[in-house]
């Protein structure tokens, strides 16, 4: 199971807020949808999109640590810029999507799945 | 002063054979945990976890490694009065002690167990707070050793090895 995130990014809308990611080069393997950020580190697994409406510096911290490649924030959530930068220096993919965590994940799944 | 300890089962022989040996860690790094920082919790787990990976130290242990250490950073950033992180390097392993400034735990049985946390609404609207922090330390690590009490410090020390089938 693996996406390439250019696919989904259609599906769900999403608007790209880091300006360093190259869509081609990255590959989501699963997904992880959840507001706490120790459920995160806890059960998620390297290579997983995580979709969430927070928008802290830790999420970065979290999703650097975890190795997850792509936070997508739902429901038009957006982080400052400062956040941003930080994403961008750790490689990682911001993504806003007007969806909600729910349909995004469906999406996802679906996608996913699919052969 | 009450006390916790976990040793994961097959590295139980390991754990023993470290703390009877009386070794050298080849590097020491100490790091300054600051209490309600959560713009700089996490630095230092982030600053060794590159360091073991400059060592070769394989992907999935340095992932586990993140975990505890995070997990820990946060503990001492909204629990604790600050305190510090010493990392000990060695050539198979990393032994790391956190040592806050207080004020302990009532409870460290209670602090285990998975949902049950101390955490203000200031903490939670961050994220944290979720009661999950010791219990992912505990799924993560090779041992884990806490000392804690009420209007005392605590001081967590935790070991990873660097093979985990070994």
């Amino acid at each position: 199971m693996s996406l390439k995130l250019d696919l989904l990014l259609t599906e769900i809308n999403g608007k790209i807020l880091t300006g360093n990611s190259d869509l081609q080069k990255i590959n989501v393997t699963g997904g992880y949808a959840s507001d706490l950020l120790s459920d995160v580190m806890g059960n998620s697994r390297e290579g997983d999109a995580w979709i969430t409406i927070m928008r802290h510096l830790n999420v970065i911290a979290v999703a650097s640590m975890v190795g997850l490649p792509v936070i997508i924030f739902a429901r038009n959530t957006e982080p400052e810029k400062t956040i941003i930068e930080k994403a961008e220096a750790e490689g990682i993919c911001l993504i806003s999507s007007p969806l909600s965590s729910f349909e995004i994940s469906g999406k996802l799944y679906i996608l996913l799945n699919q052969k | 002063m009450a006390e916790y300890w976990y040793v994961r089962p097959e590295k139980e022989e390991a754990v023993n054979f470290f703390f009877n040996s009386g070794r050298k860690p080849d590097y020491t790094q100490k790091f300054e945990i600051n209490e309600k920082d959560f713009i700089h919790t996490g630095r230092a787990t982030a600053e060794m976890k590159l360091l073991l990976k400059r060592l070769g130290v394989e992907a999935t242990v340095l992932r586990r490694f993140a975990i505890i250490g995070y997990e820990a950073e946060i503990n001492i950033t909204a629990h604790s009065r600050g305190g510090e992180m010493i990392c000990n390097v060695y050539p198979d392993l990393v032994h790391v002690v956190f040592e806050d400034k207080g004020p302990g735990m009532k409870d460290i049985e209670q602090s285990m167990t998975p949902g049950f946390s101390t955490a203000d609404q200031e903490i939670r609207e961050l994220g944290f707070g979720a009661g999950l922090g010791l219990p992912n330390i505990k799924k993560n690590t090779d041992m884990m050793h806490i000392t804690s009490a009420e209007n005392s410090n605590t001081v967590l020390e935790i070991i990873v090895f660097f093979k985990e089938n070994e």
